[in-house]
């Protein structure tokens, strides 16, 4: 019962808040990628080039929010490149992503040590402050959520809000939808296919690279080697626990990022530390087995 | 007769020959050699002089010829277990999973029976950990064969289920005295001997190439290789064929994971003798792009693993000399990986430059 109540007080809410921004970004990122056909699985590489590129715009400028917004640049970048091979060149989703992710840990490695002159970690730079909402930070229970919380914690929930609206009461995302399903359907009634396809690539290289500048300089202020440490996959298997919709692949990470905090608050736990970072994979295989014959995702997911 | 339209209609359309897999191949590795030229010209060093300080960390005496052996004998077990799977139509993302699996396995048997004579021991543990592998690999075919779920997001998952379960194993269970996370040193017996003194090379190499000719073989000369294939290249012709699918993509995943254990029992029983956590710097992953450049040709296989492998030993000269970090390999690799995912580029350029 004492495990149970210091799991259900506000700090630790907050926690499980902190950890899954970066899962949620990421994967509504690979969600509007699956959902135009292209599978991501470089998704990994994406984050962790855009936490060094979060560190690199802090780092050369002075000011965290360059280091995001070079981020963010970066990412579309790397989105576009991915689009190209992925749809241009028709290259082999899978293999691309896997070749994308052994890339971008070699090269933040070496611009690391190229820039820093050290191996593992970046030097400390200027790090995204945390905000207090004036007004709302009084309000009872609630208050604590707009008292010294990160701007990204606010950013996150409207890009959740806004990427289920967009999916699912606009023209343009019954449009993706329908992309993902049947493309040569899409196509017939007149849809440019190619452009969906490149715009939701980018839009899910610019969310990976949000996450990783969030791990950069807003959770941190330094890079370290690997630092994405497997949170891309877990938001590839979010977005399929998810059902391949915004709001889902937001709650999916909420149940990994909870596990995560679990995790950091209950060392004396009898369950091993491996068990419960498990969790994520073993829930998704038994969503993707229990259930694979009704929720398969797009129906054209990776044909391209 | 439609069955052979069909075969004659693909050769036309894919230039997919031997001669031209090569040539591709080739060209992919001088164009990420090129680009990752100006990526360490941008970090302000001289490809060149980065270039020369790899190629002698690889190949510049005994000892570093032995190193480059040594690394790429793990990588001709994942390539040639992903390039096997990938005949049969399914793509293992799932080696880096089985082949921890195996290795646990196989040190585990042989921490067992210690007493076992050494030509009994070594034999029994090498097929308990491919065994370990093979039924690792067989779930991923099982569930794509009998629920449809893609076995590229199952082989993926169980990976990391693969590396945490062996971790807590000898975090916990099997775990050595002392603070490393690793098990006792397994029985002399269960060792592979050492090729050359004072190197980490042993005999697996000789157990790799020859994995890697009899897969070969296995698949043109055998009737399971040829359904094998067949499913690969056209699952509904197969089945109307008469081949029984379900049972072909089971076995398909199965051998491929018992093939990827073998770079995970050759890590630990040979290498080090001992199952450490975390051991593999992705072998499971290099092993696709070893495939996707070796195309399943025994040669192009043992050839790209030793490239590879050159290039992992090389890297610490690289760095030592030429100042360079380590990492920059890792970018050549993927580079490798990418030009090779997508040969329409070289069709789509080469197309262009006819034009003009």
């Amino acid at each position: 019962m004492e495990q149970l109540s210091s799991i259900l007080t506000g700090d630790f809410i907050l926690l499980t808040l902190r950890l899954a921004i970066p899962i949620i970004l990421a994967a509504i990122g690979e969600t509007f990628c699956e959902r135009s056909g292209v599978m991501n699985l470089g998704i990994e590489g994406m984050m962790l080039i855009g936490a060094l590129s979060g560190v690199l715009g802090s780092f050369f400028s002075g000011e965290p929010w360059v280091g995001v917004v070079f981020a963010i640049i970066v990412g579309a970048g790397i989105g576009f490149i991915y689009a190209l091979l992925c749809v241009r060149y028709k290259a082999d989703q899978v293999v691309c992503g896997i070749g994308l992710n052994m890339l971008s840990l070699g090269f933040t490695t070496a611009m690391v040590h190229a820039v820093w002159n050290r191996d593992g970690m970046s030097g400390t730079v200027a790090q995204v402050e945390n905000v207090s909402i004036p007004i709302l930070k009084n309000i009872p229970l609630l208050g604590r959520l707009f008292e010294k919380q990160s701007p990204f914690l606010y950013l996150t929930l409207i890009i959740v809000a806004a990427s289920w609206y967009f999916m699912y009461k606009t023209k343009i995302g019954l449009r993706l939808r329908a992309i993902g399903d049947h493309p040569q359907a899409a196509e017939s009634v007149g849809i440019n296919v190619t452009r969906y396809r490149y715009a939701s690539v980018i839009l899910c290289g610019i969310l990976a690279s949000i996450a990783g500048a969030y791990l950069s300089i807003v959770q941190n202020n330094l890079f370290v080697q690997n630092m994405v440490a497997g949170r891309g996959f877990m938001a590839i298997a979010a977005n399929i626990f998810g059902g391949w919709n915004p709001v889902g692949s937001f709650l999916a990470s909420l149940v990994f990022a909870f596990a995560q905090a679990l995790r950091l608050n209950l060392a004396d736990l009898n369950i091993p530390d491996q068990f419960i970072q498990m969790l994520p994979y073993g829930l998704t295989l038994i969503v993707l087995v229990g259930v694979a014959k009704k929720a398969k995702g797009p129906e054209a997911l990776g044909k391209i | 007769m439609g069955k052979w339209n069909v075969k004659f209609k693909m050769k036309d359309n894919v230039p997919n020959n031997q001669h031209s897999d090569f040539i591709l191949s080739m060209i992919a590795m001088v164009c990420s050699f090129l680009v990752a030229g100006i990526f360490i010209l941008l970090v302000g060093q001289s490809p060149v002089a980065a270039y020369i300080a790899l190629f002698q960390g690889a190949f510049g005496s005994v000892s570093s010829i032995a190193n480059t052996l040594c690394k790429s004998v793990p990588l001709m077990f994942t390539g040639i277990a992903v390039a096997f799977a990938m005949k049969g139509g399914l793509l293992n993302v799932g080696a880096e999973g089985q082949l921890y699996i195996g290795a646990l396995a196989s040190v585990v048997l042989a921490l067992k029976l210690p007493n076992l004579p050494g030509f009994i021991l070594l034999p029994v543990s090498i097929l308990f950990g491919c065994l370990g592998g093979m039924v690792w690999g067989g779930i991923a075919g099982f569930l794509k064969a009998k629920r449809g779920v893609n076995e590229v997001i199952v082989t993926l998952m169980m990976n990391y289920i693969a590396i945490l379960f062996t971790s807590y194993l000898v975090n916990g269970p099997f775990k050595a005295e002392g603070m490393v996370p690793q098990t006792e040193v397994v029985p002399t017996g269960a060792a592979f001997p050492k090729l050359i003194p004072r190197t980490q090379l042993t005999v697996t190499l000789f157990l790799a190439i020859l994995v890697v000719i009899l897969v070969y073989l296995f698949l043109q000369k055998t009737s399971w290789g040829y359904e094998i294939r067949a499913v690969g290249e056209n699952s509904s012709a197969a089945e109307a064929g008469g081949i029984h699918i379900t049972k072909t993509t089971i076995l398909t995943m199965a051998i491929s994971g018992g093939i990827a254990a073998l770079a995970g029992i050759s890590e630990s029983l040979g290498t080090y003798g001992r199952f450490i956590d975390n051991f593999s710097p992705s072998f499971g992953f290099t092993g696709i792009a070893i495939a996707v450049l070796g195309k399943g040709n025994p040669f192009g296989t043992i050839i790209t693993a030793i490239l590879f492998g050159a290039m992992d030993a090389g890297s610490m000269r690289m760095n030592r000399v030429a100042g360079i970090s380590a990492s920059m390999v890792n970018v050549i690799q993927g580079l490798v990986i990418l030009f090779i995912a997508a040969p329409q580029i070289y069709r789509i350029l080469l197309a262009g430059r006819r034009k003009s």
